[in-house]
């Protein structure tokens, strides 16, 4: 079998041709006036369309005012771009899973020469990347991921990683909050979540606050688990209607949510029984009339729809530029992604104007933006959680109407809970903390 | 010196250089080069099969029962990389060889989606076991190297110095055993078992000792990815996908020479790099193309260039 | 009672789901022995083109029932279109290849197919929920079921019947047994197999668009679609034996009923039933339940 034999000669030329390779350094061509930001978000698969593509147009908007310094107060007197460079975006795609956006993560640090991240959607590609990009000394905002495993377990003693928003405990505990609030007599509960960490970390944190803030009332021993991305929910609607819980908790988002809310209007599901959807705000505006009025419905805080009266000249301008230029209003993921580049927009100013001016380090942005807080574009962002990493903000649940005047999705029975109420004090597990009882929740 | 031929002296030259080379390397390269030497080594694994006349889509299977093994221990204290490598390319080997009595009984398509029905069963016990964070996976700490506890760049230069031993051994050893009997004997079954069977040797053997070889070297590949990535998740160590893209290596590689599947592996990086860099909306396109390309006009794979390089030289 | 006829029905919904979407991928490989994993992104065009034309055809002021020939129309143009392209410019240059080749290019084609879908219909999804709304709600066992689902039941009844009374009683289903049962001689015997193929091909294509383009309006027409068919496809295909029509059946049915039996009963372990369901035929009868036999050439 000459196959095998005869090889070494091309053999050697490989291993010439792989020195040849590695020897090659990085070569990095950055202008040094500007500063290189990595944006990674869901451009193809089913996470596009609900969070990856309004947060990419979220800071497309942002991040081009910031270079023509064209935003609106309080940002409006600090100049062009971040302390004074222009950013150029690197936008790319998320998919693929944790391994392949490590890999990506190293290659955009090394080789393309990016000063800092603002990214990541999902909660498993976060997870990957906290090791890396405190291994590489990486500026990475974090701006939507939901997970508290990120400071909890992953790192604890962040140096180089933010997340300008709640985690995901923050969500359950509103909920519960809400539902104690306006549903006292409630009988039991139930719920569909998708089956993957997501659903599961949702399901678990809105259980474990109603265990502590209405004890009496169970939980179903049936709660739906739903395959990610099945689409079909005949019977798990089935079920859910024969389900003596008259309250439906959902952490389902996009395609499924949609496919879910299609079939369940055309079987009456709504009218039978009150959901409550956690997320559900990625496609209010879209489904317009078909989304169900009546569900109570969250955004992961106050974004999207929730924003939608908030009445300042930063909220005012960047709903009309979205809307003008997406056609389409924005939100829960453009508000959260535009509040991620806000945070560096603020870091990088505040940080230059410490250093008299001249253009900051590394660790004087990192300085600037821990424990800070800034504007974002509805609601106030407190950097005060895990040594002023991870961000708290209000929180908001209301329950979905359809206004007929304006022909437009509006947010009802709006209950708002205030940062420290829904947020578990720095230094404790979210777990535990709900499972201790929420002890210092201000409320 | 029978065993000294031109693949053993290239591969040593090659190996060689990336020692020294691993010193110098820009970080991101090396981490290409690591993923390469990983991955390599499953698509080696593949390629023993497919000598055979055997592919499996489902190595993801054994990758991701690996790199799993391997990050679950050191959730309870285990850091040492000899140790997790050696656990996760051993469990995997186990789990191939028990079943190993189920699938060398299968050949051609069946073989491969059996494999495939497999690796989907273990995604699937993945994602329903919260404690392992579910389709978020969870992470695992920089490894140690008996006793010497690297920080920041020196993990992964150390962890490729690691990876580039063991791959050099085992490709070395693979591609000796090729030229034993019962190496050649891969041929003859792929050719036709029958006949093998009339010579005296039991064609499901011969494939069972290959499938169990093939499962500790993708297993090793898994632990090593575990490693150096830092985190384990089921999307990119079980799930079907990943699977294709060790067959996609194996096919990039073509069947001509162990060393090979290093070059397929890194062609295979390196264009989803470039893909992702220059046309992040469009890169599956992109990836899909080049192995439509690959397939449609260099059936042999890379390798094929080269023998073609020295053919036009004699 | 009322929960062993809800489950009754609602597995009866699930396994037309399921049937329509293995049907396409198992003729395929039925005849021609190749996975064709494209079979995903025709689930995903017919998909998007019936939202398309469906949302088109209620711009105009035509009878509302038309809007059902708009999910037929998509599935021929879709299955056509591709089955030919595909079969013509790509497969017929590999049949000589081994059959992971074909696989693997077929998966290349997915991947490329893919960001085609991107490129023409964008992002955001589509919806096309009219002709669902339509036909409204009827109650069983005093439980609403919108009548767009149970018709699934009726259509996939309707296929099933039409490839098993066309593959039995025509004279074109007799070419087509000859050649699973062995393309050579039917070859020397002066059957055109070049034809054989390319029509199984089309009709494997109209088969998976027709899947896609039925489900249409029950779901959002978004990105990812066609991945998650794949996998499902797939299980059901191995369960009920490769290349099986009954086979594709009763693996539906088994994987369909069993999975509405866990949502009601089990809804933990929903996830598990169709693995549970494949490791437990894969060790019992690994070519799958209805595997045609094979020949041992010597």
């Amino acid at each position: 079998m000459n196959i095998y034999k005869r090889s070494g000669k091309a053999t050697l030329l490989l291993a010439t041709g792989l020195a040849a390779a590695v020897s090659l350094t990085a070569g990095i061509a950055n202008a040094a006036d500007e500063v290189v930001m990595a944006v990674p978000t869901f451009l193809t698969g089913a996470g596009a369309p609900a969070f990856g593509v309004p947060a990419r147009n979220g800071a497309e908007l942002i991040i081009e005012a910031i270079n023509k310094g064209t935003l609106p107060a309080p940002y409006d007197k600090s100049g062009k771009g971040l302390a004074g460079r222009q950013i150029k975006a690197l936008i790319y795609d998320e998919s693929g899973g944790g391994a392949k956006q490590v890999t990506e993560f190293r290659n955009k640090v090394q080789k393309q020469g990016v000063d800092l991240f603002v990214g990541y959607i999902s909660s498993g590609t976060c997870a990957a990347i906290t090791p890396v990009a405190e291994e590489l000394k990486m500026l990475t905002i974090f701006p939507i991921c939901g997970t508290p495993r990120i400071f909890e377990e992953i790192n604890t003693k962040p140096k180089y990683v933010f997340r300008t928003m709640g985690h995901a405990t923050a969500d359950g505990v509103a909920e519960a909050l809400y539902v104690k609030a306006n549903m006292p007599n409630v009988k039991g509960y139930t719920g569909i979540n998708q089956n993957y960490a997501w659903g599961q970390d949702s399901w678990r944190d809105f259980d474990l606050a109603m265990k502590q803030l209405m004890p009496s009332v169970p939980a179903s021993e049936k709660a739906q688990w739903p395959k990610i991305f099945s689409g079909q929910y005949g019977a798990e609607i089935s079920a859910l209607m024969l389900s003596k819980e008259k309250l439906v908790h959902s952490s389902l988002w996009g395609g499924d949510l949609e496919a879910f809310i299609f079939q369940g209007s055309a079987r009456g599901l709504f009218r039978k029984k009150q959901l409550l959807f956690s997320v559900a705000d990625t496609s209010v505006y879209r489904l317009g009339k078909k989304a169900p009025a009546g569900a109570i419905l969250g955004a992961r805080g106050p974004y999207g729809i929730f924003a939608a009266n908030v009445d300042t000249p930063l909220n005012n301008w960047f709903r009309k530029v979205y809307l003008d230029r997406y056609s389409v209003p924005p939100v829960g993921g453009s508000y959260q992604a535009a509040q991620g580049v806000l945070a560096a927009k603020y870091a990088y100013d505040k940080a230059a104007a410490a250093n008299g001016g001249k253009f900051p380090s590394k660790d004087q942005v990192i300085a600037a933006l821990e424990g800070a807080t800034y504007q974002g574009i509805a609601a106030k962002v407190h950097m005060n959680r895990s040594n002023g990493h991870q961000a708290a903000t209000k929180h908001m649940i209301g329950v979905l109407q359809w206004d007929k005047e304006k022909g437009e999705p509006i947010m009802t029975k709006v209950t708002e809970f205030a940062p420290d109420c829904v947020m578990p004090p720095s230094g404790i597990n979210g777990t535990e903390w709900l499972k201790g009882g929420m002890k210092g929740a201000k409320c | 010196m029978r065993y000294v031929d031109k693949t053993v002296i290239g591969l040593s030259i090659a190996f060689v250089v990336l020692v020294f080379a691993d010193f110098f390397m820009a970080e991101w390269m090396r981490f290409i080069g690591l993923q390469s030497l990983a991955r390599g080594a499953v698509a080696l694994g593949l390629l023993v099969l497919w000598r055979t006349g055997l592919v499996s889509f489902g190595h993801a299977l054994y990758f991701g029962f690996g790199a799993y093994t391997a990050a679950m221990l050191t959730l309870i204290g285990f850091h040492d990389a000899f140790f997790l490598v050696f656990a996760g390319t051993l469990s995997a080997g186990v789990l191939a060889f028990l079943l190993g009595f189920l699938l060398r009984r299968y050949r051609a398509i069946f073989f491969a989606l059996l494999n495939m029905a497999f690796s989907m069963i273990l995604y699937g016990v993945i994602v329903k076991t919260e404690e392992l964070g579910s389709t978020d996976g969870f992470s695992l700490g920089p490894p140690t190297f008996l006793g010497y506890a690297p920080e920041g760049e020196a993990v992964q230069t150390a962890l490729f110095l690691f990876t580039l031993v063991f791959t050099y051994i085992v490709t070395v050893g693979v591609h000796l055993y090729m030229k034993t009997t019962l190496g050649s004997m891969s041929m003859a079954v792929r050719e036709n078992e029958i006949r093998v069977e009339y010579l005296g040797y039991s064609a499901e053997k011969v494939i069972h000792v290959k499938y169990v070889f093939s499962g500790l070297v993708a297993g090793f590949g898994g632990a090593i990815i575990a490693l150096a990535i830092g985190q384990v998740d089921p999307d990119s160590m079980a799930n079907w996908t990943v699977s294709g893209e060790f067959v996609f290596i194996t096919i990039l590689s073509g069947i001509g020479n162990v060393g090979a599947t290093y070059i397929g592996a890194l062609v295979f990086e390196l264009i989803r790099t470039y893909a992702f860099e220059y046309a992040p909306q469009v890169w599956q396109f992109i990836l899909g193309g080049s192995l439509l390309a690959i397939i449609m006009f260099l059936p042999d794979g890379i390798w094929s260039l080269f023998s073609r390089f020295r053919k036009s030289e004699g | 009672m009322q929960e062993l006829i809800v489950i009754l029905v609602d597995g009866l919904v699930f396994s037309s789901y399921l049937f329509m979407v293995a049907v396409g991928l198992t003729v395929i490989f039925g005849v021609m022995k190749i996975l064709n994993v494209t079979h995903g992104s025709f689930y995903a065009f017919g998909a998007y083109m019936s939202a398309t034309l469906i949302g088109a055809y209620y711009e105009t002021d035509l009878p509302e029932f038309g809007g059902f020939l708009a999910i037929f129309a998509a599935a021929l143009i879709i299955g056509v279109f591709f089955g030919v392209v595909l079969e013509r410019c790509l497969l017929r240059f590999l049949y000589h290849r081994d059959e992971h080749i074909i696989v693997l290019a077929t998966f290349a084609m997915f991947l490329v197919l893919e960001d085609v879908l991107l490129m023409i219909w964008g992002t955001d999804p589509y919806y096309a929920f009219e002709p669902m709304a339509l036909l409204g709600s009827v109650d069983i066992v005093e439980l609403t079921f919108d009548v767009y689902s149970l018709t699934l039941i009726g259509l996939a009844g309707v296929v099933c019947l039409g490839l098993w009374l066309g593959l039995t009683k025509t004279k074109w289903g007799k070419l087509l047994l000859a050649v699973i049962f062995d393309r050579e001689i039917s070859q020397a015997m002066g059957i055109n197999v070049t034809v054989v193929f390319t029509a199984t091909f089309v009709i494997g294509a109209i088969m998976g668009a027709l899947g896609g383009a039925y489900i249409a309006p029950t779901i959002s027409v978004s990105p990812g679609i066609g991945v998650e068919v794949i996998v499902l496809a797939f299980a059901v295909v191995v369960i009920g034996g490769m290349g099986s029509i009954p086979g594709a059946l009763i693996g539906s049915l088994l994987v369909g009923i069993s999975r509405a039996a866990a949502v009601h009963k089990f809804p933990e372990i929903e996830l598990f039933v169709i693995y549970a369901i494949m490791a437990l035929v894969l060790a019992i009868r690994p070519e799958g339940l209805f595997a045609p036999a094979q020949a041992r050439k010597i």
